[in-house]
């Protein structure tokens, strides 16, 4: 279902055209809002909408096999960690679903830079960043090169 | 002096460059700055790195886990899996390697606020299956790349890559890439001692089955272009198993997901009389493959090949037997979040149908091909192994490094490595990264020189298709019909049209031969010389026509390879009408291109397959 954009309530943000992964969200140089410039190329990932401040930009399904009336509506809230949808079908029946977006404070991953700096030894070993510890098992497995053979096994 | 060639060009230096920051991108970029803290480490992204890649929209489940803290699986077990699935023919040593890393990737993901379910009475992740566990994955992208955020010196975003540079010193050596920025139009060149491919697959090489509106809802994302193999084709690097392309069977129109499905709400498929169908077909298989038929579990291929043939029988549309189990609540719950998670548009296909799965049993159907490496399927390029345990043919230099120096890859841009997923991508990214940071340490004050000819060159190449159009355009009145240059989209379609019709796509029912692949290569060499005609009105135009380019040269790499193998290995994904049999005895081997851009030459070869003693 390629996205689109009401007139009234689109302010000409960006913020969709920031984050479309397929570059297809851009601003229309006349009215100075967004709009789809290339709904052919719509994964409707729905990035924009999730994106969009004014909930100014709904879905369509793809006219090449979805009628009409539907409705797949979403609300992502960030600070409450949850993302909520509201579906309508074509005969008017409804659900509804809320999902957990994320459990810890956005921005508060540790950098990669902040863990003490590794040894020469761990960097000339097969451990990646973090293990054997992250692992959660005492040792990193390991194959013996007689382990593997050429052939039909 | 061209129109469009007097665009700024910035030069960006860095010690490792990381081209594309989805999953693979983001693993390479934080496991880099982990390990190489004094180095300057650059991402480059066409689209924004909170939402690219094939994860954008997000994922409901990780579906490679081994789960090795409560003795779930080991990392043979995975090897066995991925192998028997992809009917012998993968790369163990990698797989292995990324088996046996890829628990510590998702306890980290769990870490930094991905919310992993938990089974209620063993306290353990979720399983959705043996090798799955669930997760409430809306977000899994934007986390991911907080991550790479903090780890990289720079993110620069919307920046096409479309080439890489060589060392002008040093032979068969990597130097950089150059790109160009599709809101300012301007001309990059990254100079790195090492560069991380890292892009995306191919989607739109096959004609898709719908061809309007709706041609952007392909299963894999519309934005996978296949830079994951033009990059490293365009520069020489050997490529492996690009016969190798993948057919899902999945819910209508949607794509929407099937594994949680089968695997978790135990819903199961049948004809449109309400038959089991699968096992009437194996038994005639068994004539062409013998016993990997017999093979647990059956591997995909098998079973879109049975689904094939029921529906050549006349008994489809074959659906999913959901009304069981949507009685239950909890499981109508998951059905449902399982597809706003990740495919939304499945969603609302239902919705605009009435269809509501605890009533009406949804219709299945067979996508086109797809070209990639870490789902149910293993195109890419030929790596470098691990050094601790990976025999002599697969082992030149450092791990995950291509056959060019300083040159690696990871998630859809290395081979052999299939049901790597998201989770073992990323973790791919890790371990290329990791050998990427000795590579450059290694190198000491060495350096990479980039040739102004060579950028320069290229620099022209890159906004040509702008002056084509600029120049055309004044031939004619208006509109699309130009007799001086093609549309990126007029490309696009006659690529999907010829690899549909001559190399095994849905209108040709996945089959081919000799001859038609003969014709497939004659077509796709016009269109390979009509690609220097193609014209582009804006910067969004010209990161469309430099996506075609990579769609063409990897579709012309998929059908040398195709031609290769002459065997049916993988029925199902693609059948050889000329060599309807598996080979085991010629072709139980990788297939291996080397491509030459100054000749335009593709060579071929086999490469042994090597398989862990049980």
């Amino acid at each position: 279902m390629p996205t689109f954009v009401y007139m009234t309530k689109c302010d000409g943000c960006g913020y969709c055209v920031d984050v479309c992964p397929s570059d297809i969200m851009h601003i229309d140089e006349t009215y100075r809002r967004a709009v789809n410039i290339e709904p052919n190329f719509c994964w409707e990932c729905y990035s924009c909408v999730k994106a969009c401040p004014q909930h100014a930009i709904d879905v369509r399904g793809y006219a090449d096999f979805a009628p009409l009336g539907h409705s797949v509506r979403t609300l992502r809230e960030e600070e409450k960690g949850t993302i909520s949808w509201k579906l309508k079908f074509r005969d008017g029946r409804e659900k509804n679903f809320v999902s957990p977006i994320r459990t810890t404070p956005w921005g508060s991953i540790k950098s990669a830079s902040e863990y003490e700096r590794p040894s020469v030894d761990a960097l000339k070993s097969q451990e990646l960043a973090h293990e054997p510890d992250a692992l959660n098992v005492p040792k990193l497995p390991a194959l013996t090169r007689d382990k593997l053979k050429p052939g039909v096994p | 002096m061209a129109l469009f060639s007097r665009r700024k060009t910035h030069f960006v230096d860095s010690d490792i460059l990381v081209i594309g920051g989805g999953m693979a991108g983001c693993g390479a970029t934080y496991e880099s700055r982990y390990w190489g803290r004094d180095l300057k480490i650059v991402c480059v992204e066409k689209a924004n790195i909170e939402r690219s890649g094939a994860v954008a929209q997000g994922l409901y489940a990780i579906n490679c886990y081994m789960g090795m803290q409560w003795n779930e699986n080991q990392p043979e077990d995975h090897v066995r899996y991925a192998r028997n699935d992809l009917m012998g023919l993968v790369r163990e040593d990698l797989g292995y390697d990324i088996a046996r890393h890829v628990d510590s990737t998702v306890h980290k993901f769990e870490e930094w606020g991905l919310p992993i379910m938990r089974d209620p009475e063993t306290g353990r992740y979720q399983r959705e299956g043996k090798w799955q566990i669930m997760i409430h994955g809306e977000s899994y992208k934007p986390i991911v790349a907080e991550a790479a955020r903090k780890a990289a010196t720079e993110v620069y975003n919307r920046i096409m890559v479309t080439h890489l540079l060589m060392d002008s010193k040093k032979p068969n050596r990597v130097a950089g890439a150059v790109g160009f920025n599709v809101r300012t139009g301007d001309f990059y060149v990254f100079r790195a001692k090492a560069v991380i491919v890292s892009a995306g697959g191919a989607s739109h090489i096959f004609k898709p089955r719908s061809v309007g509106e709706g041609m952007g809802r392909t299963w894999y994302a519309p934005w996978s272009s296949a830079s994951a193999y033009a990059l490293p084709i365009l520069a020489g690097a050997k490529m492996m198993q690009m016969e190798n392309r993948i057919v899902l069977t999945r819910f209508k129109d949607g794509y929407g997901p099937v594994g949680a499905y089968f695997l978790h709400l135990k819903t199961y498929t049948q004809n449109a009389y309400g038959e089991e169908y699968e096992t009437r077909w194996f038994d005639k298989l068994r004539e062409t493959i013998g016993d990997y038929v017999d093979h647990h579990p059956v591997p995909t291929c098998l079973r879109n090949h049975a689904f094939l043939e029921e529906t050549k029988a006349g008994r489809g549309p074959i659906r999913m037997v959901t009304k069981e189990a949507f009685q239950d609540p909890h499981k109508e719950t998951v059905g449902w979040e399982n597809f706003l998670g990740m495919t939304i548009g499945q969603a609302v296909v239902w919705a605009s149908q009435n269809i509501d799965p605890k009533y009406i049993n949804p219709e299945l159907t067979t996508s086109e091909p797809y070209v990639m490496g870490s789902h149910a399927t293993c195109s890419g390029a030929w790596s470098s192994g691990p050094s601790d345990y990976a025999p002599d043919e697969y082992q030149w230099g450092y791990n995950r490094m291509m056959t060019i120096d300083g040159l690696f890859g990871a998630g859809d841009t290395i081979g052999g490595t299939a049901h790597k997923f998201s989770s073992g991508s990323f973790t791919e990214g890790r371990i290329a990264a990791k050998a990427a940071v000795n590579y450059v340490l290694d190198m000491g004050n060495d350096r990479p020189e980039v040739s102004e000819a060579e950028y320069e060159g290229l620099k022209k190449a890159v906004y040509q298709p702008l002056e084509n159009y600029a120049v055309g355009r004044n031939e004619i009145v208006g509109g699309t019909v130009s007799p001086s240059y093609l549309l990126p989209i007029h490309g696009l379609q006659r690529l999907e049209k010829i690899m549909d019709e001559y190399v095994g796509g849905i209108g040709a029912g996945y089959t081919t031969n000799e001859p038609m692949l003969m014709r497939g290569l004659e077509l796709l060499g016009m269109l390979k010389e009509d690609l220097a005609h193609i014209g582009a009105e804006d910067l969004h135009q010209l990161q469309r026509t430099w996506e075609l380019k990579h769609r063409v040269l990897a579709s012309e790499s998929v059908t040398h390879h195709t031609l290769f193998r002459t065997e049916t290995r993988w029925p199902g994904y693609y059948y050889r009408a000329d060599h309807p049999k598996l080979d085991d005895q010629d072709w139980h081997c990788f297939t291996l291109s080397q491509y030459d851009r100054a000749t335009d030459k593709w060579t071929m070869e086999k490469a042994p397959v090597y398989h862990i003693v049980d």
